[in-house]
């Protein structure tokens, strides 16, 4: 996107651009693009189209029926309750686990970026002796490889370690809470609907914490450092320095990675679909899992791709508000 | 730290104070990432009986029993090894293609570009339930269900946009007298993005294969809705329907569960600033 403003690559009026090398170009280009490009039409762009196609139709492969009803699978949408119950879900799970997750994400960039990295320390102490600064280069480069595990551990694996975490009777989570003296008895996490939401949540914070706090942190660490020096002269705070520096200056990759996360959790699937399956009822069904339920489960391909369409629609609307945002934002 | 507190008690006790609460954030911070990956590893080699009980929280007699239990009783090196083909293949062919169509984006004149690199951001945004239908139905009729190259073929085509993505940034900060150079001395444009444009853009590479690898490695619902049998399983969807009659076998779900994600966890000690390189690529600079 930012790219757009970039001049064109080719070069200027040197005496290199001869318009035969240039026509070379020209037939060049397209050749070694179209692979690539086959592909996206072929397996990505292709199946959008198909899908949009399908949702018009009443499609159940195995009784071979396929035919052409109209706007009627969107129409039965409007008063789907189980349709409305996974619209609400995935609200629900996308706004709490983002919140959850940025504000995590920034305090961990924060913890990792300022104490680590001198800038708030006295001058005095920023000379200090090559042994000591050794070493805090070591304790980032652990502490970087740690954040970065949950992030890449297949979502998969992550939910099988919760489930396993949450265990009713040998779960780690209610070893810990009944000793501490949290609770009374055991909970029986994944069981309850309110509950195993919550769980999965907590997965989810788990698992994509890493990744925003690693964006913040690139984030922090091309903010220029004269800026710092700048506000310390003025006599700022380090509360005053955080809202007057600081934030303004992460506010656009803060945005860009809500934009990632809210993409991310909307479409959620692997991480809740193998924890959970949607149970206890449907209570943790989100629009991924009723989709996917309703066309390799229930194999009505037609209302399927009509719910998945919706939820396209949806995702759509969310984006475009989020690049409102980031337009504005960087105009101002 | 003897030292006399009528004294040093003011900046050096304030430091003794700072730097013991972020230490401990710090550890916070690194248990809350740690932990559930290392309570799987206990668990992995805690024998059966001591499953279902906790009080002992670590092993009294650790037993590897459950690694030779995975590896001789169920599929899952057989699947590991499905995965690994997929995902080495996607990689070779997301980075073969991509860097094709990078180097175009990046260099030669080619009408609509930016609606090429926005085509791909969205792709890489949209939920892939969206075209899960399509795809299913399309592959059946290619007669490729259940084979590896049709997960080849999608996982190839889901890590293009990233793959472009991070290639196209790459190869634009490599100097572009260097390629005009290689044109003059009678490069053609593809002789010249081997010789000379990818040489020095090697790291990028790396990245965007590295990312492309994890993202194939862990892919599920893709793996899951296009296979059927053992042929062509992967080991998330090994994972996801780990056999067990009426309750998960605990100890072998744990011993299972590290073996799939050891790889990735190796690239990510081994990579681990290009793989935050690539991950920051696309939004800080951007």
């Amino acid at each position: 996107m930012a790219n757009a403003s970039r001049p064109s690559p080719f070069p200027p009026q040197s005496g290199l651009a001869r318009p035969r090398v240039k026509l070379t170009e020209q037939v060049w280009a397209p050749v070694l693009a179209s692979p690539a490009l086959l592909l996206i039409m072929l397996f990505a762009l292709g199946p959008i189209v198909g899908t949009f196609w399908l949702a018009f139709h009443r499609h159940l492969p195995i009784f071979q029926v396929y035919e052409f009803i109209g706007l009627r699978n969107f129409s039965r949408l409007l008063t789907d309750e189980r349709f409305w119950s996974a619209c609400g879900t995935t609200f629900y799970f996308t706004v709490v686990s983002v919140a959850l997750e940025l504000l995590l994400g920034l305090i961990i960039a924060l913890l990792l970026h300022g104490p680590l990295s001198g800038q708030h320390r006295s001058a005095s102490t920023m000379q200090t002796d090559a042994g000591g600064r050794m070493r805090e280069w070591r304790v980032k480069d652990w502490i970087g490889v740690v954040i970065l595990l949950p992030w890449i551990v297949p979502t998969v694996v992550s939910a099988r370690i919760w489930e396993w975490l949450y265990h009713p009777e040998y779960g780690l989570l209610n070893y810990f809470l009944v000793k501490v003296g949290l609770v009374q008895e055991p909970i029986n996490w994944l069981g309850d609907p309110i509950s195993a939401l919550h769980g999965a949540i907590l997965m989810d914070v788990w698992k994509a914490t890493p990744f925003v706090a690693i964006l913040l942190l690139a984030a922090l660490r091309a903010i220029p450092q004269d800026l710092y020096l700048a506000a310390r002269v003025d006599g700022a705070g380090p509360w005053a320095t955080f809202r007057q520096v600081t934030l303004p200056l992460l506010l656009p990759v803060i945005l860009i990675v809500l934009t990632f996360r809210t993409m991310d959790a909307f479409r959620v699937f692997d991480a809740v679909y193998v924890l959970t399956g949607g149970g206890p009822g449907n209570s943790t069904e989100t629009l991924s899992i009723y989709a996917y339920k309703t066309l390799f489960q229930m194999l009505q391909f037609g209302y399927g791709s009509a719910l998945a369409c919706a939820m396209f629609g949806l995702i759509s609307l969310v984006t475009a508000a989020y690049l409102l945002l980031l337009r504005r934002q960087l105009q101002a | 730290m003897r030292t006399d507190p009528a004294f040093r008690l003011g900046p050096g006790m304030q430091r003794v104070i700072r730097l013991g609460l972020l230490t401990a954030l710090l550890l916070t911070v690194a248990a809350f990432c740690l932990g559930p990956v290392l309570w799987q590893a206990i668990t992995s080699l805690k024998p059966n009986s001591a499953l279902v009980r906790l009080p002992p929280v670590f092993p009294e007699s650790p037993t590897l029993d459950h690694y030779r239990a995975v590896f001789t009783k169920s599929a899952l090196g057989h699947d590991m090894l499905n995965s690994l083909i997929v995902a080495m293949t996607s990689t070779a062919l997301a980075i073969g293609l991509g860097s094709l169509c990078a180097f175009t984006l990046a260099r030669l004149p080619l009408p609509g570009k930016h609606l090429v690199l926005g085509l791909f951001l969205g792709i890489s945004m949209f939920p892939p339930i969206a075209t899960i239908s399509s795809i299913y139905l399309l592959i059946r009729a290619f007669g490729l269900r259940d084979t590896l190259l049709a997960l080849i073929l999608i996982h190839t085509t889901y890590a293009l946009p990233l793959a472009v993505w991070v290639l196209t940034s790459f190869f634009r900060q490599v100097p572009l007298e260097l390629y005009w150079a290689a044109r003059v001395d009678g490069c053609s444009p593809l002789r010249a993005l081997i010789s000379v444009i990818l040489p020095p853009a090697v790291p990028g590479v790396a990245v965007a294969a590295l990312l492309v690898f994890i993202y194939s490695w862990n892919e599920f619902m893709f793996a899951l809705t296009l296979t059927a049998t053992e042929r062509a399983r992967t080991a998330p969807v090994a994972i996801a329907l780990f056999p067990g009659l009426h309750e998960v076998p605990w100890g072998d779900m744990a011993a299972a569960t590290l073996v799939v994600t050891a790889p990735v966890i190796l690239l990510a000690l081994l990579f681990q600033r290009q793989i935050v390189a690539g991950l920051t690529a696309g939004s800080v600079k951007g």
